[in-house]
Parts: C-alpha cells; sequence; structure tokens
C-alpha cells in the first residue's frame, strides 16, 4: 500500500512519530476494528479510531439516539435522535476521513451471530452497556482468539483492561459470571459521569491503534482502575486463572451462551470504600 | 498489622480473614466483589478461612458495566 499525498498530509502528525512512520500509517489503513456498542465509550472509540485512518471499522448496535444519550455520546446530536445509532455514527466518521470503510451491522452482538462478526476484524472494543454481552464478547473472542479491549464506567469511575485471550487475565479470569438479573441496581439508578466514556472510551481506541502498529505495552494483565473524583488511576495487576471457566485448564465453557441479560449493576456504596 | 489495599497501606486487626476485612471496609454485596491478595484470585467460598498476613496486599475489583447505558 502507497499512502497518497494527501493520506501523507492528513496523518502527518503521527506519521513523524518514529513508532508509526509510514509504515505504521500503513498498518493502520490496513487495520480492523469492530465496535460492539456505540454508546459511551463506543462513540469516542469510533470517532478517534476514523481520525486515525484505521482503514476498516464495524459498528454493531441495534438502538436509536435518545436524547438521554446526548450528555455523553458524543459522536450522535439533537439531530439525530430517532436515528440508528450505527447510521448517525457512521456518517461523521465518514465526514471525519473518507479513508475509512465503515460497516454496519444492525443487531445484537448475540451468541448466534458472534463469531461471524468477529471474523473479518483484527481487534474487538467492548462498548456495551451489559454483563451479558460482556461476557458474551470475552467467550467470543476467546474461541476466535480475537484481542480485545473490556471496559466499564459508573458514576465517577471506571475501568478497562485488555486481553490477549488465551495469553492474559481474561474478563471470566476476574469476574466469573454475571450478577443474576435484579440482584444489584442498575446504571439507570446510579448514573454516571459523561466524560468517563470519553476517557475510558479513548484508552480502549489506544489500545487498539498499539495493537494495530504493534507498538508500546498494551494493557494485559492490568485492569486499570480509573476515579475520576481523585482523579487518580490505579493498575492492578492480575494473572491468569488456571481454573477460569473459559480460560483455564479444565475449562466448563465450551460454546457461546448467551447469559441471562442484566444491565449493569452498581457496587452499591458510596465512594470513600473504593479502591 | 499492615495491608497494602488498593496501593495504600492501612493499619487493620492482626489476622483477620478476607471475610473480616471485607466486613471492615463495608464492602457491600461482596458476592459480586472479585478479591485478589497478593496477584492471586481469592474466590468467595474461601472468604472465610483466607487469613491475612502483615504486609499482604489485596486489590477489589468491582462489576462496572456502562458504556451504552440508555
Amino acid at each position: 500500500m502507497n499512502l497518497t499525498p494527501e493520506q501523507v498530509e492528513r496523518y502527518s502528525r503521527q506519521i513523524i512519530l518514529e513508532e508509526v512512520g509510514l509504515r505504521g500509517q500503513e498498518k493502520l489503513l490496513a487495520g480492523s476494528v469492530l465496535i460492539v456498542g456505540v454508546g459511551g465509550l463506543g462513540s469516542p472509540a469510533a470517532f478517534y479510531l476514523a481520525a486515525a485512518g484505521v482503514g476498516r471499522i464495524g459498528l454493531v448496535d441495534f438502538d436509536r439516539v435518545e436524547v438521554n444519550n446526548l450528555q455523553r455520546q458524543i459522536i450522535h446530536t439533537t439531530a439525530d435522535v430517532n436515528r440508528l445509532k450505527i447510521e448517525s455514527a457512521a456518517d461523521k466518521m465518514r465526514a471525519v476521513n473518507p479513508d475509512v470503510e465503515v460497516r454496519t451491522y444492525e443487531k445484537a452482538f448475540a451468541a448466534e451471530n458472534a463469531l461471524e462478526l468477529l471474523t473479518d476484524y483484527d481487534f474487538v472494543i467492548d462498548g456495551t452497556d451489559n454483563f451479558s454481552a460482556k461476557f458474551l464478547i470475552n467467550d467470543a473472542c476467546y474461541f476466535a482468539r480475537k484481542p480485545f479491549s473490556h471496559a466499564g464506567i459508573l458514576r465517577f469511575e471506571g475501568q478497562t483492561i485488555t486481553v490477549l485471550p488465551g495469553q492474559s487475565t481474561c474478563y471470566r479470569c476476574i469476574f466469573r459470571e454475571a450478577p443474576p438479573a435484579g440482584a444489584v441496581p442498575s446504571c439507570a439508578q446510579a448514573g454516571v459521569l459523561g466524560v468517563l466514556g470519553g476517557t475510558l472510551g479513548v484508552i480502549q481506541a489506544t489500545e487498539a491503534l498499539k495493537y494495530l502498529l504493534g507498538c508500546g505495552e498494551l494493557l494485559i494483565d492490568n485492569l486499570l482502575f480509573y476515579s475520576s473524583k481523585e482523579m487518580s488511576f490505579h493498575k492492578i495487576k492480575t494473572n491468569r486463572d488456571a481454573d477460569c471457566p473459559i480460560c483455564g485448564d479444565n475449562p466448563t465453557i465450551t460454546a457461546l451462551r448467551d447469559e441471562a441479560q442484566i444491565i449493569c449493576p452498581t457496587r452499591g456504596e458510596d465512594s470513600d470504600a473504593s479502591p | 498489622m499492615k495491608l497494602i489495599i488498593a496501593g495504600e497501606t492501612r493499619e487493620l486487626p492482626d489476622s483477620i480473614t478476607v471475610a473480616e476485612l471485607l466486613e471492615i471496609e463495608k464492602v457491600e454485596m461482596p458476592q459480586y466483589v472479585s478479591v485478589q491478595v497478593n496477584e492471586e484470585f481469592v474466590r468467595i467460598e474461601q472468604y472465610n478461612d483466607k487469613q491475612l498476613n502483615d504486609g499482604d496486599r489485596v486489590e477489589f475489583m468491582y462489576f462496572m458495566g456502562g458504556g451504552k447505558i440508555s
């Protein structure tokens, strides 16, 4: 692949980075990322990956834009209310960067289609809002051996980890399974500061870029916890769990399954007890 | 004894278990918290038996959903 003069100009600020260069930009343009959920996390991730010139970006979401999304889902505007999120997002991404091929999938990420959706992509970003999907992304990426970035946000906090399935700590190594439905309060009750999606979503996009470029150290075997109130980041070192039900020595999960649908529960406490 | 909780050194009663620490720290819904001691996961079945020692590094990891909350 040879960059055109327009491309060299467009990406000049990152091409001058030693770790990127013309070859790195070509890698990005030849690379692909699947973003599952075009909401608080997926919006900024999609915007930045398009701007950076990731050649093919897939968007999976079946929701339409609602007014109460606009506080944090920054790729959508007031004029987009009631439009499909994937279409709203694709328009903005193409407007930012016509180099990028945006593919849209108006569907839920589910056990029946997960592996097929992952097939054509190098890296996956989990921008979903519910634990059922988060565990499914973990499991599907394990079976397909696709690297992915997990993130969650709640109130004033967020956390993220990158997983190289079969090599590094996975989501199930840390959290065995989704909590039962109704056992814990939902995010709709607990709230979230809109900027959290930006902080964490952009970290996820950064991990995708690093993976495609093959530069730096990925956030593997470390759960990064962010507190906006304390304005602190805390890395929790983790190790793969030999007893993990999917990536451990004696796996009990050997096929994809949809878990009960549980929308993000809270930690159920005041931030004083936070790590 | 001293424990390092989330990177911060804290003074706690001697020879407590993980279950007791969760109570002292007022961690609500401990059944949904993932606990690590010295970089090893301690599962809920072990909370009552797992004795903590001076200098142990403890981490609590919480479920966090988010992203596309609608």
